[in-house]
C-alpha cells in the first residue's frame, strides 16, 4: 500500500538529511506505529506518505514514495486527497469551517462528491466515530477528544486507503485517548483501512501495532514485527522494559501479556516497601495554602471551592480529563489569573493582591505553551533579560539552564530552533532565576519523549529535594507514577481524590500505570524498582524472600 | 411566545414550518441591509434608536449560542463608541452653529494656512445634538450589519457566493478563521507576560506580545494551509490564466460600478436617474463574469440552505424597512431628517415608524434557533467514557460505537 523506496529528505540549511535511506513497505490493512526519540523525523516520514513533504515544506525528497500505485513525486497532496487523509497534532489548527457537521463534508465538497453520496457518507461517519450528537456544535466547543475525532472523520468521508495521524493523543486524558484508539482500531479491524501513526506514549498503542517503524538518531528506519523491534529499542513502554529485563518470551507488549508472564513474580516480589513519602507527613513545611479557591469563566465554573495545602520537598501531581480545571486552579494559584474567590497564601503574602514581580518570587509557573514566555532572538538575550526581570546575578538563568541541560546549548541558538525539551528547560530556567519556592507546571511532558522525561523527572526531582514544593498538571499516568509523591485529581473543578499517589493511581483503573497493573493488587509504580526487587528476590532464596515479604506487610 | 405555548401543549404537534432549523444567511443580510439603507436615510434621533430596538429584539430572539453569535454586544459597545468620538470631535473642531451656548471652549487660534479649522470655541446645544445623532446614524448602521453577522454564520453567507469569486471567499474563510485565533493567542500571551513580569515598556512590549503572537499564527496558517492542500482544496477547477484573468477584471470592475451606483442611489442629494444607469451597467459586468467563471466546475455544497417562505418573509420585511424610510423620507423630510436648529423636540414620524417596526417581522416568521441546551455537554462538564475494558479487548473497537449517546443522557 505504501512504499518508500531509497527516500532520502533533506530539509533547506539542513546539515545532514533528516530521513536517510528509507527502505520501507507498509501492507495494506496494517496499523504501523512510528517511533523516535522527539525531533528525529518521525513527523517528516509521515508527511512524506501524501507528498505535504517536500511540497509544503520545503527541502530535497531523493528516492520515491509510492502510495496505492501513486508516485507522489507526480501528484500534489489536493490530488492524493481521496487516497491518504492527514490529520496533524493540533485538530483545531487544521479545521476549515466550524460546525462539525460541515467539516465532515468539506473534504467531499473540494472533491465534488455529489449531495446525494455526501449525506449517507456524513451520517456513516458521525456513527463511526461515536460523534452523531455533536453534529451542529460549534468545532471549538468541543472538548479536545472530540476534536480529534472530528478532525479523523473529516478525513475518513473522503474515504482514503491511508489514514495518517500525528500524535493523536498527545494532548488528550487517558479516557479520551482511549476513545480516540479504540476508533483508529475500529477503522483497522473493520474498513481495511492502513493507518501509520506516530506516538510518544508507546505504552497507549504499541499492543495494537502490526509494524513499528524505529526512526533513528541518524536519520535511518528501522522496522519490523512490534516484538523484534521492541526487543533493542532504547524508547520503550514499561512492559517491554519488565519483559526485557526479566527475559520474558514473547516479549510482552500489553497489560495482558505481561500478567500472563507475571504470576510468578507477583509472588517473588511482593509489596512495595513503604516509601517514606516526604510532605505527606505533618511536620514538612507548607509553602502555599489555597483556601476554598474558586474560579469562573462566564457561566463555567472551572475550580470550585478547593482548598490546596503544598509542602516543601514534594512534587505533586494535578491530574483529571481535559477541562477539568486544572490549568485555571495553578493559574489561579500563581496569581496572574483570575480568581473568584477564597485565598492563596504562599509566605504570608496573598499571591494575587502582589505585583507581578513578587509574584514569580513565590510562584513560577511554566504555562502550557510555553514559548509564549520567549521573544527574543537567541537563548543568552533570553537569560539575561530574565536575570534582568528577577533582580538576579548576571548569568543565573544561564547557569540554570545549563544545569537543566547538561551545558549542550550554545547561546546563539533561536529559541524556536530548540527541542521541545530543550525549550521547556529555557522556560524553566527563565522561571527558576526568580528563585520561587513553589514551580507549578502546566503539561510539561507534552511532545517529550521517554529520555527528555527521564530527564525532566530528575530535575523535579532535584527542585523538590532542594526544599521547593513542584506542582505537575499532566495526563502521562507513567510519568506521575515515577515522579510524583502526592496526586490530586480533578473533576468539574472540584478535588475528587487526594494523597499519596499510590492509593490515589492504583485505585482508578484509568490512571494506573502499566507496572501497577501488571502486579495488582500490590501497588508498584515504578518498573526500575520492580526489576530490582525481581533481581534481588531471584538472588535469595525462595523461602527468605517469602519472609522478607510478609514482613513487609506487617 | 407562540413557540412556548406549543411546547405547553406536547399533545399537538408542533407545524412542520416551525421546525428549527438556521434561516438562509443572505435573508439575514437582506434584512440587516435593510435597517441600514433605513438608517442611513433619517437623522431623526428616535427612529434610530428605534431601528437600534428592533435589531436588539430580533436578535435576541433568534440568536444561537455558537461563537460567531456572542459578539453582538461588540457592536452596541461599538456604536456607543462611535457616537462618542462624534461628539467629541465635533467639540473640538466643529463647525459652530445654533445659539444655545453649554460652554465656551479656550480657542487656539491657527495659522492662516489652517483657515476654515477652528479648535475650541464655543459649544452650543444644536450642535452636539446634530453631531450625536450624525454618530448615531452611522451607529445604527453598524449595529444593523453587526446583528446580521450575529444571526447568520459569516462562513455559510460565504457558500452561496457565486464560483467567480470561490477564492476570494476561501481567502475570506482563512482570515474569519484567523481573527478569533489572533485574539486568543494576543490574550494568552498578555497573560504569560505576567509570569515574566515583563516591564518593558515603548516598543519592546508590543515586541513581546507580537513575536510570539505573530510565530504562533504563522504556524497555524501554514498548518491550516497544509490541511487544507492534504484534503483536497484547490484541487478541480483549472482553467487558462486568461480566462481567469478576464473573470477577475470583469467582476472587480462590476462590482465596483456597483459600488458606486448604490452609493449614487443611497445618497440623498444626487437623483436616482445619476445612480441607476452605473449600477445597471456594472451589473451587467459582474454577471458576465459570473457567467464566465461558470465553465468551471466547483466544489459541490453539502446540505445547501433552503430558501423557503421564511426566507422570503424575513427577506422582504427588511426590504420593506428600507423602502419605508426611502419614501417617506421624500414625502415627509421635515420630521424624517430633522434639524436642531432651531432647538425643538424632534417628532416621530408616523409612517417611517410603522416602516421600522415591519423589520421586527424576522423576531415571529424566523424559524426558532435549535435548541443546544438538550445536547449542552459544554467543554468539561460531560466527557464521553468508554468502557474502560474496551482496550483489553482485541477487538476494541467494537465497543465503542455508542458511547457519547449514553453519556450526554446523564446531562440534565
Amino acid at each position: 500500500m505504501i512504499r518508500f523506496d531509497h527516500v532520502t529528505v533533506t530539509y533547506p540549511d539542513a546539515r545532514r538529511p533528516v530521513l536517510r535511506d528509507v527502505e520501507l513497505e507498509l501492507p495494506e490493512g496494517s496499523l504501523c506505529l512510528v517511533t523516535g526519540r522527539t525531533g528525529s523525523g518521525k513527523t517528516t516520514l509521515l508527511r512524506a506518505i501524501n507528498g505535504l513533504v517536500p511540497r509544503s515544506t520545503g527541502g530535497l525528497l531523493q528516492g520515491r514514495v509510492i502510495v496505492d500505485g501513486h508516485d507522489t513525486s507526480t501528484l500534489p497532496p489536493r490530488e492524493l486527497a481521496d487516497v491518504v487523509g492527514v490529520v496533524g497534532q493540533d485538530p483545531l489548527a487544521s479545521f476549515v469551517t466550524d460546525v462539525v457537521e460541515d467539516e465532515l463534508a468539506y473534504g467531499m465538497e473540494q472533491l465534488s462528491i455529489a449531495p446525494e453520496v455526501m449525506r449517507p457518507r456524513v451520517e456513516d461517519t458521525l456513527d463511526l466515530l461515536g460523534i452523531a450528537d455533536l453534529r451542529d456544535r460549534p468545532l471549538r466547543d468541543l472538548s479536545g477528544g472530540q476534536q480529534q475525532r472530528v478532525a479523523i472523520g473529516s478525513v475518513l468521508t473522503c474515504h482514503p486507503k491511508v489514514l495518517v495521524l500525528d500524535e493523536p493523543t498527545s494532548a488528550l486524558d487517558p479516557t479520551a485517548a482511549e476513545e480516540v484508539l479504540a476508533a483508529i482500531t475500529r477503522l483497522v479491524h473493520d474498513l481495511g483501512t492502513t493507518v501509520v501513526l506516530a506516538e510518544h506514549r508507546l505504552e497507549r498503542v504499541l499492543q495494537y501495532a502490526d509494524v513499528v517503524v524505529r526512526v533513528l538518531d541518524d536519520g535511518h528506519v528501522a522496522h519490523g514485527a512490534p516484538t523484534e523491534v521492541m526487543a533493542d529499542a532504547p524508547l520503550a513502554p514499561p512492559v517491554v522494559r519488565l519483559g526485557r529485563a526479566l527475559d520474558w518470551s514473547p516479549l510482552p507488549l500489553s497489560v495482558r501479556d505481561a500478567r500472563r508472564h507475571a504470576t510468578v513474580l507477583r509472588d517473588t516480589v511482593g509489596a512495595p516497601p513503604v516509601a517514606d513519602a516526604p510532605g505527606s507527613s505533618s511536620t514538612a513545611l507548607p509553602l502555599l495554602r489555597a483556601a476554598r479557591l474558586s474560579v469562573r469563566h462566564g457561566r463555567i465554573d472551572a475550580v470550585r471551592d478547593v482548598d490546596l495545602t503544598l509542602h516543601a520537598g514534594t512534587v505533586t501531581a494535578l491530574m483529571g480529563r481535559n477541562g477539568s480545571g486544572k490549568s485555571s486552579l495553578l493559574w489561579a494559584l500563581q496569581g496572574s489569573g483570575s480568581r473568584t474567590g477564597g485565598t492563596v497564601d504562599a509566605a504570608g503574602v496573598d499571591t494575587r493582591s502582589a505585583s507581578p514581580a513578587r509574584r514569580r518570587t513565590l510562584v513560577g509557573l511554566v504555562p502550557q505553551t510555553s514559548g509564549d514566555l520567549l521573544y527574543l532572538e537567541t537563548v543568552d538575550d533570553e537569560c539575561a533579560q530574565a536575570d534582568a526581570e528577577s533582580d538576579a546575578a548576571a548569568g543565573t538563568c544561564r547557569a540554570l539552564f545549563d544545569d537543566l541541560t547538561g551545558g549542550t546549548v550554545d547561546g546563539d541558538v533561536h529559541p524556536r530552533d530548540l527541542s521541545e525539551g530543550q525549550r521547556l528547560a529555557l522556560v524553566l530556567a527563565v522561571q527558576l532565576s526568580a528563585a520561587p519556592s513553589v514551580v507549578l507546571l502546566d503539561e510539561p511532558t507534552r511532545g517529550l519523549d521517554y529520555a527528555a522525561k527521564e530527564q525532566l523527572r530528575v530535575i523535579l526531582r532535584r527542585l523538590a529535594g532542594d526544599g521547593a514544593a513542584v506542582v505537575v498538571a499532566t495526563h502521562d499516568v507513567e510519568f506521575v507514577a515515577t515522579t510524583c509523591d502526592r496526586t490530586v485529581v480533578l473533576a468539574q473543578g472540584e478535588i475528587v481524590a487526594e494523597g499519596a499517589t499510590a492509593e490515589v493511581v492504583c485505585a482508578s483503573p484509568m490512571l494506573a500505570p502499566q507496572v501497577a497493573k501488571v502486579l495488582a493488587p500490590e501497588p508498584w509504580l515504578d518498573v526500575d524498582t520492580v526489576i530490582e526487587a525481581a533481581i534481588e528476590a531471584a538472588s535469595e532464596t525462595v523461602s527468605e524472600t517469602a519472609i522478607d515479604a510478609a514482613g513487609d506487610r506487617t | 411566545m407562540r413557540d412556548r405555548r406549543a411546547a405547553g401543549r406536547p399533545a399537538r404537534a408542533p407545524r412542520l414550518h416551525r421546525a428549527a432549523r438556521p434561516l438562509h444567511p443572505v435573508a439575514w443580510w437582506i434584512w440587516a441591509l435593510g435597517l441600514a439603507v433605513a438608517a442611513s436615510r433619517t437623522t431623526n434621533p428616535l427612529s434610530l434608536c428605534l431601528i437600534i430596538a428592533v435589531a436588539c429584539v430580533v436578535v435576541a430572539a433568534r440568536r444561537t449560542d455558537a461563537p460567531w453569535a456572542r459578539a453582538f454586544r461588540g457592536y452596541l459597545i461599538l456604536g456607543v463608541v462611535i457616537v462618542m468620538i462624534r461628539v467629541v470631535a465635533y467639540v473640538v473642531l466643529g463647525n459652530r452653529f445654533g445659539t444655545t451656548v453649554v460652554v465656551r471652549l479656550p480657542e487656539v487660534g491657527l495659522p492662516d494656512w489652517a483657515a476654515g479649522i477652528r479648535l475650541g470655541g464655543p459649544v452650543t446645544l444644536e450642535g452636539v445634538l446634530s453631531a450625536a445623532t450624525d454618530g448615531l446614524r452611522l451607529a445604527t448602521m453598524i449595529i444593523s450589519l453587526g446583528a446580521a453577522n450575529t444571526l447568520a454564520n459569516p462562513k455559510r453567507l460565504l457558500r452561496c457566493v457565486p464560483a467567480a469569486l470561490y477564492e476570494v471567499g476561501t481567502a475570506v474563510v482563512v482570515s474569519l478563521s484567523m481573527a478569533p485565533q489572533l485574539a486568543e493567542s494576543v490574550q494568552r500571551v498578555r497573560r504569560a507576560r505576567q509570569l515574566r513580569a515583563g516591564n518593558e515598556r515603548g516598543h519592546r512590549a508590543v515586541r513581546a506580545i507580537a513575536v510570539p503572537v505573530l510565530a504562533d499564527a504563522l504556524d497555524r496558517s501554514l498548518a491550516l494551509a497544509a490541511a487544507m492542500d492534504s484534503r483536497g482544496y484547490g484541487r478541480i477547477g483549472d482553467t487558462s490564466p486568461a480566462r481567469r484573468r478576464l473573470t477577475g477584471a470583469l467582476l472587480i470592475i462590476g462590482l465596483i460600478g456597483v459600488c458606486i451606483g448604490v452609493y449614487g442611489i443611497l445618497d440623498g442629494t444626487t437623483a436616482a436617474a445619476q445612480g441607476l444607469p452605473v449600477l445597471a451597467v456594472s451589473a451587467a459586468l459582474a454577471v458576465a463574469g459570473i457567467a464566465t467563471a461558470r465553465r468551471r466546475i466547483r466544489p459541490t455544497v453539502y446540505r445547501p440552505d433552503p430558501w423557503g417562505w421564511p426566507e422570503w418573509m424575513v427577506s422582504a420585511s427588511g426590504i420593506a424597512v428600507g423602502a419605508a424610510l426611502v419614501a417617506s423620507s421624500r414625502v415627509d423630510p421635515d420630521r424624517v431628517v430633522p434639524t436642531f436648529d432651531p432647538l425643538v423636540w424632534p417628532a416621530l414620524p408616523m409612517w417611517s415608524t410603522i416602516g421600522i417596526l415591519i423589520g421586527l417581522l424576522p423576531a415571529v416568521v424566523a424559524p426558532p434557533v435549535p435548541d443546544r441546551r438538550r445536547d449542552a455537554s459544554v467543554n468539561g462538564t460531560v466527557t464521553p467514557r468508554t468502557d474502560s475494558s474496551a482496550l483489553r479487548h482485541d477487538r476494541p473497537g467494537a465497543t465503542s460505537g455508542l458511547p457519547d449517546a449514553a453519556a450526554t443522557e446523564l446531562v440534565p
